[in-house]
Formats: structure tokens, C-alpha cells, sequence
């Protein structure tokens, strides 16, 4: 199973009650301790590595040497035999041939140093990888943690202030409302400042003589009308 | 950077290209901050920092405030806007939706209030789109 599906299995379970650790606390830092456990190796092996590299080029350099060697060799052969001198070109044959020898020897080891570097720098590159993965997983549980606990702790930090986690719904549905109550304010002003104008025409219109205010005038003659009919 | 450092950087400009902001940590949970941009839209955005980056946080809703034969709709609808919407994702925690911008833990502070300024109007821009879903 890998981390992802650990996380979703976990975030599934209904038993979790937010701010739970999402992984056993306890594992993760058994899988911390092991990724340091892992990386003190790596720097065992590189250092291994840096001296078997050290060893592989001293044979290489070694190997060059007895190849130089018998090269000079070979011409002091040629010379004494030029020499006519054979039995002095015999020993230094002999002499070629122990070189040839310790060259064989020499040369298996630098191969053998060779193959043992490139399968630590395999294993090093390897190790390498699975520990920047290993990292990346470690991150992704930590992340997921530290996320629920964020959450856990801003809510009930909003609970025990009385106050609330603001969401953007909340946000939205409060302007909407602000924009609603302005609205019923700007429908009230209107309405006013209509009732206004009605009122200003109508003095105009009294004042221009179109509508008379005389209801005291008819009340006095309906009162004297009254008086004559008693 | 650490949120030590964040949190001085907000108290120290206050103001940043017209924006003005308010920064306060969590009592307990003191690596986290809470920032409002105060002439903006209250909504309240959430800066941590981890190991590997910097996650500022917005909630959106809960999962009591959506109309459950929609559920499913908005759910697609998330997953549809995920990736033309900038800079931010959507996500959840237990029953809260959330958005949510990552970035490098090597972001400079400039990079910090484009996300965050981004992040708010993203919140209140796709709540408002999903707005049909909830209740």
C-alpha cells in the first residue's frame, strides 16, 4: 500500500474525529528514525566509496607504471641482443616475464576495484532515491497533519472565543444581505423623496390658485348653511 | 522563511499595494497566522509553513451547508475548476471545503500577498459560481 492510499484509508475510517493523527504517531517516528538510520549508511557508504576510488586509481597508476617498466624492458632486450649479448637479453626476459606477472595481478585488482565502485554507486544512487521518496511520503503525512490539526485548532479556537470560522459562504451570504438591507433602504428613500415631491407640487399648485385650501371657508358655510335652515 | 518572520513582515508594512492587512497568530497554534485584508471582503486567510512549503488557506463551506442533491454536481464541479483556476485548488478537511495555494518555501514576501490576494478573491469568486449547490 502505498502513502496515498494509507492517507485515504485513514481520512475513510470513520472512527477518525478531526485533529486525530492521521498515522500512528508512533510509526511515523520509528519511520523517521529509520530514514536517519538510512542516511548515516549513505554517508558510510560514500566515504567507503571515496576510498575505494582512492585504491582503484593508485592500482591504475600502478598498472601504468609496470606497462612503462616493461616497455623499457623490452627495448634493453633489444639492445643486448643487438649487442649479441644473449644471455644478458635471457635475464632481462626473465625480468619482462615477472613483470608480466605482477601486471596479470595488478590488473585483476584494478578490475575488481572497478567493479566493486560501480555496484556502491549503484547501491549509493539507489538509496539516494528511495530516501528522497521515503521524504516526500514522510511530507505528504506530516502535510495532511498538519492541516487537520490547523483546522482543528482554528475551529475550537473559534468556538471558545464565541465567535466563528468565517467561511466564504458566510462572507457572501452577509454582503448579499448588506446589498439587500441597501437596497430596501435606497427603495425607502425613493419612496420619500417621492411623497416630497408630491407635497411641494401641490403648494405650488395652491399657490398658483389651481387648487384652493378652503376646507375652513366650507366649514363655516355649512355651519351658517345649518344655522339658516334651524 | 519562518512564520516568525512572516508574521513581523505583515506587522512592519501593514500596507502593500493599496491592500491594507491584519495579521494575528492562532493562540495555540502559533505556527499559523491569520490574515485579513481589512478593505477586502472579511475573509480570513491561514499562512503555515512546513518542511517543504508555504500553505495559505481559505474555507469556503461546510459540508451542512450543501444542498445534498447537489452534492455530487458540486463535487464535479470542483474537480472542473481545479485547474483553470489560478494559483489555487480546492480541497477538504474532515467536513470543511477548502481552497488552498502552495508555494515554495523560498517564495518571496511579494509572493506570499499575490497568493493571498488571489486566494480571497478566488474564495469568494468560486463560492459565489458554486452558490446554485449550496443551501
Amino acid at each position: 500500500m502505498n502513502v496515498m492510499q494509507k492517507l485515504l484509508t485513514a481520512l475513510r475510517s470513520s472512527a477518525r474525529e478531526l485533529g486525530d493523527a492521521i498515522i500512528d504517531a508512533n510509526s511515523t517516528r520509528i519511520f523517521e528514525q529509520e530514514m536517519s538510520e538510512a542516511e548515516h549508511h549513505l554517508q558510510e557508504a560514500k566515504q567507503e566509496l571515496t576510498s575505494l576510488l582512492a585504491k582503484q586509481l593508485h592500482s591504475e597508476d600502478e598498472l601504468k607504471k609496470i606497462q612503462l617498466e616493461i616497455k623499457k624492458h623490452e627495448n634493453y632486450v633489444k639492445e643486448a641482443l643487438n649487442n649479441k649479448n644473449e644471455s644478458l637479453a635471457l635475464e632481462i626476459a626473465e625480468k619482462i616475464a615477472s613483470l608480466e606477472n605482477e601486471h596479470a595481478q595488478v590488473k585483476q585488482t584494478v578490475i575488481d576495484y572497478q567493479s566493486n565502485t560501480k555496484q556502491l554507486k549503484t547501491l549509493i544512487q539507489k538509496t539516494e532515491r528511495q530516501l528522497r521518496d521515503y521524504q516526500r511520503q514522510l511530507a505528504m503525512v506530516k502535510t495532511t497533519e498538519k492541516v487537520q490539526q490547523t483546522t482543528s485548532t482554528i475551529s475550537a479556537n473559534f468556538s471558545a472565543s464565541n465567535s466563528k470560522l468565517v467561511t466564504a459562504k458566510e462572507t457572501l451570504d452577509r454582503i448579499a444581505k448588506q446589498q439587500e438591507e441597501e437596497k430596501y433602504k435606497q427603495q425607502a428613500a425613493d419612496q420619500l423623496a417621492e411623497e416630497s415631491e408630491d407635497q411641494q407640487l401641490e403648494k405650488k399648485l395652491t399657490a398658483a390658485g389651481i387648487i384652493k385650501n378652503n376646507r375652513a371657508e366650507d366649514i363655516l358655510a355649512k355651519i351658517k348653511q345649518s344655522q339658516q335652515n334651524d | 522563511m519562518h512564520i516568525q518572520d512572516l508574521a513581523l513582515r505583515f506587522n512592519n508594512i501593514r500596507q502593500h499595494e493599496g491592500y491594507e492587512f491584519d495579521c494575528q497568530p492562532i493562540p495555540g497554534c502559533p505556527d499559523v497566522l491569520q490574515i485579513t485584508a481589512t478593505n477586502l471582503d472579511p475573509l480570513p486567510i491561514f499562512v503555515t509553513i512546513t518542511e517543504q512549503q508555504i500553505l495559505c488557506i481559505a474555507y469556503l463551506w461546510t459540508e451542512e451547508q450543501i444542498l445534498e442533491e447537489h452534492r455530487l454536481s458540486l463535487l464535479e464541479a470542483l474537480l472542473e475548476l481545479n485547474v483553470p483556476m489560478p494559483l489555487s485548488s480546492f480541497s477538504k478537511t474532515a467536513d470543511k471545503y477548502l481552497i488552498f495555494g502552495a508555494l515554495s518555501i523560498h517564495s518571496s514576501f511579494d509572493d506570499i500577498i499575490h497568493e493571498i490576494i488571489t486566494l480571497h478573491e478566488n474564495a469568494l469568486e468560486a463560492t459565489k459560481a458554486l452558490q446554485p449547490f449550496l443551501k
